[in-house]
Formats: C-alpha cells, structure tokens, sequence
C-alpha cells in the first residue's frame, strides 16, 4: 500500500476504556433525566440499568481487548453513546405515549435488542479471527442478500406493516430481514468487485469516452444488484432501496476508481426518480409532500402531516432544545422509530443533534479510516461498505426530517427503534472492530497479540503481510494471493494513470 | 483504492455538512415561523402549559392552575365557575381567553413588564416562568346573594363601594362554567364555545359592563333629578304632573304607568315625583330644565364614555340633540337612553358619595409569585357630578322611594335604604326591562347596587322595578352589610 504510512499508532486500549466510560455517563445521564422530567422520579430501576450498562461496557471493552486489541478505540464508544442514548430516548416516548394513554414498551423491547446486539457483536469479534475468511462466502452472501430481502414477500411469512412489505414474524418477533440484508449485500460486492475490479475497470468497449465493462465481468453483478433493487421496490421501501443503490454506486466507484461509474450512476438515479415519481402515486406523493410540507392542502390531506410535525418538534427544541423530557415529542407519528431524530432535536436542540451527527460522522470517518489502513482490498471495501451505508442511512433520514430529501422510512442507527437495525449495525460494528484490529496492528509499534517484537521489525513485517503470519490456517482458506494481488494491481492501475 | 476512499470521505463530510445546514435551518432560523405556525400546537402547549397566576376572592383562589399529568401540565381550574364568569372569562386553548384572563393575560402568565425582576430570578434559578396572583375587590358574600337572587333570570347585578369605587359584585346570568372551555382538547374546547354562542340566552354576554346596554327607565329619573337639585331646585319644590302630558311638535301624550295620576292638583314635589315616579312630572321637568342641563350630568356620571376596570366597559349612550318631546321621552329613560347596569350603579354610587364619582375597580392588589405587593390599586376621583347638598337631597328622595314609593320591597329592617325603581318598555310586545338602584344605609353608604332584569324575568309584562328587581338589590345590599358586621 503505497499510500500507507507507518506512522507509530496507539493500540488505543486505554482512550476506549475512558471513552466508554463517558459513553455510560452519556447513556445513563440521559436515562436520569428522562425518569426524573418524564417518568415521575428517578427509581429503583436506574440502579440496575446501570449495572447493567456498566456490566456490558466492561464485558465488551474486555473482548475487544483480548481478541482485537488493536481495533479502532472510537467505533465501541460511539455505538455505545449512541445506543444509550438511543434507549432513553425511546423510553422517552413511551412515557410521552403513556401521557397520552397509549400503552408501549419499546424501550424494555429495545434494551433486550440492545443487549443482543452487543453480545452478538462480541460473538463476531470472538468467533471470527479474520475478515479475510469471509471472502470465501463471497456468492454465499449475495444469495443469502436476496433470500433475506425476499423473505417477506413469501405468503405467510412476510408482514406488511405501514405500507411496506419488510418484516418477517420469527418466534413471535418481527424482524427487518433487509437490515442484515446490507450487510450480506456489503460482503458480496466487496467478495467480488475485489476479484473482478481489473476487469471491471480496464477490460471493455469504450463508449462516448467511458470504458464499459464486458457484460461477463458486470453480469452476476448486475444480477444480484438489479433482484435486489426490484424486490426493495416491490417492497415499497423506498429508503432501503436509495441506500442500496448508493452503496453500489461507492464500491463500485472505490474498486474501479473510475468517477465515470459515478456519473452513470447519478444520472440513472436521476432517471430512476423522475421516473418513479412518474409511475408510482406513492413516490409522487413523497415528492409533494417534500416540496410544499407546509401547504395547507398538502398538509390537510395527511400527506405532510408527519414530515410537519417533527419539524414542529424541531422548531420548539430550538438551539438547546426542552430538555430530556420536558417536550412533547410523542405528537410526532413514529417518534420512536423514523422520527427518533427529531424527538432527539426537540428535547436535546440543535446541539444535541449537532453532537449526535459529529458522532455518527466520527464513526464514519473511522470506518473509512480502517478502509485506508488496511491492505487488503476485501477488507478495504467492506470497511468502506459499511462506513458509506452506514453515513448514507444517516443522510437519508435525517435528511428525510429536515427536508434536504423526500421522506422515506429508513431506522436512524443505534438510536431508532428495532431489533434487527440495533443487531444488524452492532454486527457491522463488530466487523470494523476486526478489520480495524488487522489494519493497526501492523501499522502499530506495540507488538501483536503478546508477540514482542521491536518497531522495525513490526514495520518491516508489514511489507510481508504481516498479522497474517500467526493465522497460517486462516491464511490457507483464503484465497491465494488476496492480499498482495488486488493492492499490486492498484497501484499498477494508479501507476499506469501516471504514466499517462 | 486509497484515492477514491479519501474521495468518498469529503463526499461523507460534504453530506453531514449537509445535515448540520438542514438541521439549523430547521431549529434556528424557521424556528420563529415554525413556532408560530396555527397548526403547531407545541406553541398552545407553551403557552398554555406554564404555571398561570390564580384569581383570588377573599383570599380564596377561584381561578387557578393546578398540575396535571398532559402535555399542558397545567389545568386551569375554576372554582364556582358560573358564578364569577362575568368577572374572570375563560382561558381556553380553543376560544382563546376572555374577562379578566384576557385583560390581566401578562400579569397571571408572568410575561408583564412588573414581573420582570422575577422573571431573572427564575432564569437564574432555572425555575418556570410562574405568573403573577390578582386579587379582586369582589365580596364573594355579596357576588353569591346576588347571583342566587338572579337566579335563572336573564340580568346583571353590579354593587359598588361607593366610598372608594370598588366593585364589591359583578353578575350576569345566565351564565356558564369556564372550566368547560378550559379543557385540553380544542375539539372539546370549541364545540363547548359554539354551543355558547348559540345559545339563545347569550351566556357568554356580560350582561353587567358590555355588549348590550339598555334603556334604563325610571331609574335615569336620578340623573334629571340630579340635573334638576344642581339647578337650584329642592326636593320640596313644586312641579307640574299632568295625567297626560301633551308633547308639543306631535299629537302624542305621555302617560304615567298605568295611566294613573300622579296627584290630584297636576302640580307635586320634586320628592312627591321621584317617590312615585311620575313620568309626566320628569318629562315636563326635563323639558323645562333643557337638555344640555341633563347631557352634561349624564356625561359627569359617566355617560359616553368607556372604562376599564379593567375589563372594557361599553360607553352608556345618550341620544344626539334629541327636540323636545325627545327630550321628554329620555328623560324617563326610554329613547334613546342605553345604560349598562355598571353606569346605573356609577349614579347610585356618586350620589352615596355624596355627590363624588370614583372609579370603579375590580382588581384590588397583584402579587409575584413571591407573594410582594407589585400593583395596587388605589381609589380615584373619576368626576363631581353634584354638589354634597344636592346629593344630600336626592338621598333622602331616595329614601321615600324605599320608605313609601315605588320600592318598598328594598325595604330592610333597621337599615334605610335609599334607592329607585325603573320599569324599561322594551316594545309593544315584549315584558319590560325592570331595574333597581340603591345604595344603603342611606346615612353612611357602604354598598352602592344596580339591578336588572330583562324583560321582567318570569312574570312577564306585569313586571315592574320594584316587584321583580328591588328584592334583588335587597339581597345583595343584606349581603355586604351583613358580611361588613361579621368581618368587624
């Protein structure tokens, strides 16, 4: 990796141990407050929830330390900021409900979603050594994808809700099979583009100036993409499908580094949406209700009705916002799910989603970070997968409630009601802990997993692969030549650029 | 791929950048117009749901906000209701707000320029903005008597200390409850409003002070009287009182009630005229006094002009250059003469007072939440309308009229009542207005009232002042004296 400094970093161990704990402070702060303004007193009940966010920080900073102790110290801090302040808002608005004699328990249902995550998150970090093991399941992921994106539109399994075909009942539960959809999504295009970017970038007729790749080099490709593009519109998910098609956009455009797939992709987005405004009264009436939310008639006939009221609740937050519990974010349709963002502006303002936003934005960094510092270029896109679904999400829905773009319902990560989001994100948490650990570890003075070896040599190492040498096994499985192959051909792509 | 990953990070932060412009468009810069947009009802929760100052009766709260566990977090609560309406008016997240809750809004919410100190208090302090307490002058006893008194009749009572101006009752019926507009639905709110205005009997008029005036009757015979005694005539003078008085310029006469004579000579006292209240004698009187003499004591008892007390009061009108047989025809409070039943009161109460108009006031004291003093209210000298003998005079004339005259059902033992009947004709017909004014005791007034009937409440056109509206003013007259002895 030309572009790679050995610059001597910090395994971090130490700042994520005090970053999780203002992480806590964050998470059980914002629980006091909440029971104390909204829930008629600080109880009993703040006292084990401590314990247990207490207990499960420790626990996850502990199996970081042992199985990845080289990983990003920011990534666990942040979800975990997140996820505790997440739940007390959502306990919020079960309280804001209850005022209003509705009775919900989203926030005992999410603090088990919660705990879930977390320990599934642990369970990947624990179970699998090396990111680069999961290039095996490169189709297996794309097929898993569709399976699980097609999973509720299958009679008796799938469940409409609100309009939108995405959940499935399992024991009783609904579940999101689209949120670790994405994910499998993520592996599959990182699985192959890596494997197929030289072609995919080099090899092909050039048409109007733009190179196009061979329709047997962008085939299984295109497939999977253009399956999974229907079923989201089938599904009438519109958000997922934007996500979806901007994520492939961005792999696309880091493995062939060509602007060109970019371009293409922003004008066929813009086709797609002229089109789809066109041709659907569902998506036409989003767009309405994104350019004249405010018009009386467009707000009388319901189609504005939420988009106007969370941005009421943003309004009376203003720059420091009611405080935890003193607003009214419960006059907001689904404050606890999609409009988790605007309960969170009202009660906390401006600041509080400017805090927020720098936080989500620091995770995304990070992840595009570890998506620098790694070398091999599976890892590379997976990082850069998650980190760019993950910001695009954000963009999505927080854009949605401010009316930068049309509404449409994506969960806001960490924060927003639903146990698949919470388990899926912490999964992907988990998965750029790893990458993290393999992409500073060799780029780190401190030696490896108790191995003691001198700086240089570390350095030195870190020309052969290095972290790689301990997991012989692993190494084995994967593919041959993965990690040198892809990066040499990088730099030859870079070089031929050059040269020209 | 490192280029592009750097690339798709300023793309990141371009989009969060994005964000963080949407989102303080959103809450700084439309925060105003958004907050002020009728369709967000976090403004009326704002608004309504901030610890709002009480109205206090007698060191009794009879309006105040309470917790509650809605997103308003304050009830406003109204304690016999009904019963003080005319006075408080209603605070509703519907309507709006009305009487005293609309006119001392800035005081009871907090947001007045008196409560400013207080209001950095609870900024440093981090407390809610708390508003302040406005005691009135009102005397629960008396509000109550007259109140019960009215009963389901449609009327108005206003009692006056006339020594200072303070308003001692204020009651017009029918009336409603505010509570069942202070309800945190607007649904509820409005429908409860809109039954209200329907309603035929007009609830939601103060019957008292605004809206409508009426014609007062017999009872503006005071005013001529007055007029008449500044003049330099004397009770005892003599004056003519035809059966029919034939009102030049027309063919038309005037007749006394019932036709009757008023003596057999044609000619009484001024005393003789008020204690019977003789129409022709008033009409000639006011003829032969001119009426400029009779504009300008209605204008310095009032007439004309508005008052807030601080509730808005509706002028009391006079008619405009009225000819002669004009003149005959208000001088015994019918043409064009409209008074409210708080002026009515206003003339009984300057002639109590010994012959001084003060200003009538509902509001004696306002205190912050801490309980000072920040505005009271002191007693002013609105106007002069007659000289201490003049007054002196009509009182005893008014006394007759309780004594032996018109009304005798006033009457209360061991007190001497001073006070006039009036019997308004409405039309050919409809049942008469009746009216009652008197202040009491006569020697050493404390409690100057004015009634009001419409139509003669229930016994229809048989009704007369002193039938219908005198044992009124009795009530409400017994109800301060009695409640003056207790509290001494």
């Amino acid at each position: 990796m030309a572009t790679v400094l050995a610059v001597s970093v910090r395994v971090g161990r130490r700042s994520e141990a005090v970053l999780l704990v203002f992480a806590c402070a964050i998470a059980l702060g914002a629980r006091a407050f909440v029971d104390a303004n909204a829930g008629g007193g600080i109880g009993a009940s703040l006292g084990i929830y401590s314990i247990a966010v207490i207990a499960l920080a420790v626990a996850a900073h502990t199996v970081v330390r042992l199985r990845a102790p080289a990983a990003d110290p920011i990534l666990l801090p942040a979800a975990f900021a997140l996820t505790g302040l997440g739940l007390a808002i959502i306990r919020r608005i079960d309280f804001a409900y209850a005022a209003r004699g509705r009775v919900t328990h989203f926030a005992d249902a999410q603090e088990v979603w919660a705990v879930v995550g977390i320990l599934g998150a642990m369970l990947v970090i624990g179970l699998l050594k090396d990111h680069r093991l999961l290039r095996r399941y490169t189709y297996t992921a794309g097929v898993l994808g569709l399976v699980a994106l097609m999973l509720p539109l299958v009679p008796g399994v799938g469940r409409e809700v609100n309009g939108a075909r995405i959940w499935i009942s399992l024991f009783g539960r609904s579940l999101q099979p689209g949120e670790f959809a994405k994910i499998a999504f993520v592996i599959f295009f990182a699985g192959y583009l890596v494997s197929n970017r030289d072609t995919l970038a080099l090899a092909g007729p050039k048409v109007l100036g733009i190179r196009l790749p061979r329709p047997r080099d962008l085939g299984p490709l295109l497939i999977v993409w253009a399956a999974a593009l229907l079923v989201q519109v089938a599904q009438r998910d519109l958000g997922a499908s934007l996500l979806f098609y901007g994520l492939f956009v961005a792999m696309l455009y880091v493995a062939t580094q060509r602007i060109s797939w970019v371009i293409v992709g922003l004008a066929l987005f813009a086709a797609g949406a002229v089109a789809a405004g066109t041709i659907f009264a569902h998506v036409a009436a989003r767009y309405d209700a994104w350019l004249h939310a405010l018009n009386p008639s467009v707000y009388n006939s319901g189609k504005s009705y939420q988009l106007v009221q969370g941005l009421f609740g943003m309004a009376s937050g203003g720059l420091f916002g009611t405080g935890l519990g003193n607003g009214s974010p419960g006059l907001v349709p689904f404050a606890e799910s999609d409009f988790i963002v605007p309960s969170l502006a009202e009660e906390l303002g401006l600041t509080g989603l400017m805090a927020v936003l720098a936080l989500y934005l620091v995770m995304v960094q990070r992840a595009l970070r570890t998506a620098i510092g790694v070398r091999d270029g599976f890892g590379k896109l997976i990082a850069v997968g998650l980190g760019f679904s993950m910001a695009l999400q954000i963009f999505v829905v927080v854009g949605g409630v401010t009316r930068v773009i049309p509404l449409t319902g994506l969960t806001t990560p960490f924060l927003a009601y639903g146990g698949s989001s919470m388990i899926a994100n912490w999964i992907a948490i988990a998965l750029l802990l790893r990458i993290s650990d393999l992409a500073r570890a060799s780029a780190t003075d401190v030696p490896l997993r108790g191995a003691s070896a001198p700086a240089d040599t570390a350095r030195t190492a870190l020309a052969s692969a290095p972290g790689v040498e301990e997991n012989t096994v692993e190494e084995n499985n994967v593919e041959e030549g993965t990690v040198p192959v892809p990066d040499g051909a990088t730099d030859a792509v870079a070089e031929r650029k050059a040269a020209r | 791929m490192n280029e592009p990953i750097r690339r798709l990070s300023a793309v990141v932060l371009l989009l969060f950048f994005t964000l963080m412009a949407a989102g303080s468009w959103v809450q700084f810069v439309k925060a105003k117009q958004l907050g002020d947009d009728p369709r967000n009802v976090r403004t009326l929760y704002k608004q309504f749901g901030s610890f709002r100052g009480p109205i206090i009766v007698d060191g009794q709260a009879i309006v105040s906000s309470v917790p509650i566990d809605d997103p308003f977090n304050y009830q406003r609560t109204y304690t016999d209701g009904p019963l003080y309406a005319a006075i408080t008016g209603y605070y509703s997240i519907g309507p709006g707000r009305s009487g005293l809750e609309a006119s001392e809004n800035s005081l009871l919410d907090g947001s007045a320029d008196a409560l400013f100190w207080t209001r950095l208090g609870e900024l440093v302090a981090g407390t809610q903005q708390q508003g302040a307490s406005v005691e009135l002058t009102i005397n629960a006893a008396a509000q109550k008597a007259a109140f019960d008194a009215l009963g389901n009749r449609r009327g108005a009572v206003v009692a006056i200390n006339p020594r200072t101006g303070a308003i001692l009752a204020m009651v017009s019926t029918p009336s409603y409850d505010p509570a069942t507009l202070a309800v945190h639905s607007s649904a509820d709110a409005n429908r409860v409003y809109q039954s209200l205005l329907s309603d035929q009997t007009n609830p939601l008029i103060n019957r008292a002070i605004g809206g409508d005036t009426y014609p007062p009757g017999s009872t503006f015979k005071l005013v001529v009287a007055a007029a008449a005694l500044q003049a330099g005539y004397s009770p005892d003078t003599l004056i003519d009182a035809p059966q029919e008085l034939s009102l030049p310029l027309t063919t038309a006469t005037l007749k006394n009630y019932g036709g009757e004579s008023c003596g057999p000579t044609g000619k009484i006292t001024l005393l003789e005229a008020l204690r019977i209240s003789c129409n022709t004698a008033f009409a000639k009187l006011a003829m032969d006094l001119g009426w400029p003499a009779i504009e300008s004591m209605a204008a310095n008892f009032g007439w004309g002009s508005g008052l807030n007390i601080p509730l808005g009061v509706t002028p009391s009108r006079l008619p405009v250059s009225p000819n002669q047989p004009e003149v005959a025809q208000s001088a015994i409070g019918q043409f064009d003469v409209r008074a409210t039943p708080l002026q009515m009161a206003m003339v009984a109460a300057a002639i109590a007072n010994h012959g001084v108009l003060m200003k009538p006031y509902l509001v004696n004291k306002v205190r912050d939440p801490d309980l000072r003093v920040i505005e009271q209210t002191t007693p002013e000298k609105l106007s002069t309308p007659m000289s201490p003998d003049a007054a002196a005079a009509l009182t005893v004339m008014m006394q007759a009229v309780v004594k032996n005259g018109t009304g005798t059902r006033a009457q209360i033992d061991g007190v001497s009542v001073a006070g006039k009947t009036g019997t308004a004709e409405t039309g050919l017909h409809t049942p008469p207005h009746t009216w009652f004014v008197a202040f009491a005791p006569a020697e050493n007034p404390t409690v100057a009232v004015a009634v009001l009937v419409e139509n003669g409440g229930d016994i229809g056109s048989e009704a007369t002042g002193g039938a219908v509206a005198a044992p009124i003013a009795k009530a409400v007259i017994e109800a301060v004296l009695a409640n003056a002895a207790g509290g001494n």
